[in-house]
C-alpha cells in the first residue's frame, strides 16, 4: 500500500518521473526551473534512475533534444516554466504533429516584465493551440496522478502526441503537501513500455520531419488536430483505470456543488481549493453558488462542459491570464464561442484576478459572484473585469 | 502550386508526415515558379557538364549524345548554369504565357 507522505510537489513530481522509468531528461537548469529537473539530476546521478540526464544550454535545445529522444524511441521528460517555455515555443509546435509523446510539467508562472517567479498562467496561455494534450493540476496529489497519466496517453499507440501537465509555479511546486507517492508495481500495471510505433533506427531508416509544402501542409495540421481531438476517448478511459488502480477518480471537469445554481464559478488550477471554501462560504449564507474546474484544456472536453453546466444562467469565469488589447481572456473567450447563439445560453462574464503571484481570496470569490449577477441584471460595458487589481 | 502526382487526404496521410521510402521528392515537380529557363546553344557547348555540375536542384541530366539537358519538371530558372558555363553556350530566356 503506498504511504501518504509531507513531499514538496516538485520533490514529488520527481520521484513520479522515477516510477514511470524514463529514458531521457532534458532541461537547463535556471531560473525560472523548479526543483523537479534537480531532482532529477540527483536521482540519474546518485545512480537509482537508469536514465540520460542532458543538461542543455537553453530552453530550446532542452525540448529539441527531447524530440530528438522521442522520435528515437526513449520515453522523455522535461520540465520549464514561463520565460523557458516561451524560448521553447518554436519547438512545441514541431513535436506534435511529429506525434513524439514527451511529458512536459509546466510550473505556470507570470511572463516578465516587471520580473516574476510567481503564479499565474499567462505563460501557459499562449501555448494552448501547439497541439499538445493539457491538463491542469489543483493540488499536489493531482499533480502526480496526471503526470503518470500523462505518460500512459501520450504513449498510447492511438494517440501518440505530447503532452503537458500544469501546475501553479511556486503555489504548488513550492509547497509541502501530503501526497501519496505511488507503488512501483501498481505503476507498471499502469503503464506499459514504451513501443512507439515509428522511431529512428538505422537498420531501418526513414524520415521525420520532411518539407510540407503547400499541397501537404494544410492535411498534415488537419490530422494532427483530429488525433488531438480524438484522443479526448483514450484520456477518459485511462482515467477510468487510474480509478481502478490507485483509487483517485479524475474527470475534464469537476463540477462542485453545483445542484440549482445561479452562478457557477469556472476556474483551472490551485485556486480552484479556495474557489470551493468561497462556494461553501457564500452557500452557508443561502447563495445558490457553485464551481466547475477545468482539468482537461486540451483537447477541450466540450460536451462535458455543457453537461456540467446544465441549465445553469450565469458563468463567471475567473481568468489568470490576460490578453494585452483583446476582447477579453482565453478560457471566457473559448466558453463565449462555446455558447454563441446557443438557445438558453448561461451569460458568461469573464473576471481577470491572480496575476504574478497575487493571492486570490475566498472575499474575491465573492466579489466576482456579486458582479456576475449584477452584471446579468444590466449588461456592462466591458467585456472583462480586473478584480484584486488596485486603481490608485 | 507544384504538380504532386501523390495527393492525399488527412486520412491517407502517413503518420507523423514520416516518409518511409526515400527519394520521394521525384513525385513532386516543382519547377512551374519559374520565370526564366536556361536555353542550350550546341554549336557552343563542349559537354563539360558544368551545367550538370553546378545545378542546384540536380535537374541536368546527360543524353546519349553527350549533351547536358535540364529537365523543365524539375529547373526553377535560377541561371546558375547559364552564369557557371565556361562558352556562355546557355541563354537564360523569360517564361512566356
Amino acid at each position: 500500500m503506498a504511504k501518504r507522505i509531507g513531499i514538496e510537489v516538485s520533490i514529488a513530481l520527481a520521484e513520479a518521473v522515477k516510477l514511470c522509468n524514463v529514458d531521457v531528461i532534458a532541461a537547463y537548469p535556471i531560473t525560472p526551473q523548479t526543483h523537479i529537473v534537480e531532482h532529477l539530476s540527483e536521482l540519474v546521478a546518485d545512480g537509482s534512475l537508469d536514465a540520460e540526464f542532458v543538461p542543455v544550454e537553453s530552453e530550446h535545445s532542452a525540448m529539441s533534444c527531447c524530440c530528438g529522444s522521442s522520435a528515437a524511441g526513449a520515453r522523455t521528460f522535461t520540465a520549464t516554466s514561463a520565460q523557458g517555455l516561451s524560448l521553447m515555443s518554436e519547438i512545441l509546435y514541431i513535436a506534435s504533429p511529429m506525434r513524439l509523446p514527451i511529458v512536459m510539467v509546466v510550473a505556470n508562472r507570470a511572463m516578465s516584465a516587471p520580473i516574476s517567479i510567481w503564479n499565474d498562467h499567462q505563460d501557459i496561455m499562449v501555448q494552448k493551440d501547439v497541439g499538445w494534450i493539457q491538463t491542469f493540476a489543483e493540488n499536489g496529489q493531482e499533480a502526480v496522478d496526471l503526470l503518470i497519466h500523462a505518460f500512459r496517453v501520450a504513449e498510447d499507440r492511438k494517440v501518440s502526441l505530447p503532452a503537458i501537465v500544469n501546475i501553479d509555479g511556486f503555489t504548488l511546486s513550492h509547497v509541502i503537501e501530503p501526497i501519496e507517492i505511488p507503488d512501483q508495481e501498481d505503476v507498471d500495471k499502469f503503464l506499459p513500455p514504451f513501443k512507439p510505433k515509428y522511431r529512428l533506427d538505422p537498420r531501418k531508416p526513414i524520415t521525420m520531419g520532411p518539407v510540407g509544402i503547400p499541397e501537404i501542409y494544410f492535411e498534415s495540421k488537419i490530422a494532427t488536430n483530429e488525433a488531438l481531438k480524438a484522443s479526448k476517448k483514450v484520456i477518459l478511459k485511462a482515467w477510468k483505470e487510474f480509478e481502478e488502480i490507485f483509487g483517485r477518480k479524475y474527470e475534464p471537469i469537476d463540477a462542485y456543488r453545483t445542484e440549482d445554481a445561479e452562478v457557477l464559478l469556472v476556474t483551472m488550477g490551485s485556486i480552484s481549493e479556495t474557489a470551493m471554501t468561497a462556494v461553501d462560504v457564500m452557500r452557508d449564507k443561502g447563495q445558490k453558488v457553485g464551481l466547475l474546474k477545468i482539468r482537461l484544456w486540451r483537447p477541450f472536453p466540450i460536451q462535458e462542459f455543457r453537461k456540467a453546466v446544465g441549465k445553469t444562467p450565469i458563468l463567471a469565469v475567473v481568468d489568470r491570464h490576460l490578453s494585452l488589447g483583446g476582447v477579453c481572456s482565453p478560457v471566457a473567450s473559448e466558453l463565449k464561442t462555446l455558447y454563441y447563439k446557443v438557445p438558453s445560453a448561461p451569460k458568461i462574464f469573464d473576471f481577470i484576478t491572480g496575476l504574478g503571484g497575487r493571492d486570490v481570496t475566498v472575499e474575491h470569490f465573492e466579489e466576482i459572484v456579486d458582479k456576475a449577477k449584477s452584471f446579468a441584471k444590466r449588461r456592462p460595458k466591458d467585456y472583462y473585469h480586473y478584480i484584486g487589481g488596485r486603481e490608485k | 502550386m507544384a504538380r504532386v502526382d501523390a495527393i492525399v487526404g488527412w486520412k491517407t496521410i502517413t503518420f507523423g508526415c514520416h516518409i518511409f521510402e526515400p527519394g520521394n521528392s521525384v513525385k513532386f515537380r516543382t519547377g512551374d515558379w519559374r520565370s526564366q529557363r536556361p536555353v542550350l546553344d550546341k554549336e557552343k557547348c563542349i559537354k563539360c557538364g558544368m551545367c550538370w555540375i553546378y545545378c542546384p536542384d540536380m535537374a541536368y541530366n546527360q543524353t546519349e549524345d553527350g549533351y547536358f539537358e535540364v529537365n523543365l519538371e524539375y529547373c526553377k530558372g535560377c541561371g546558375i548554369c547559364a552564369n557557371e558555363c565556361p562558352k556562355d553556350a546557355i541563354t537564360m530566356v523569360p517564361e512566356e504565357g
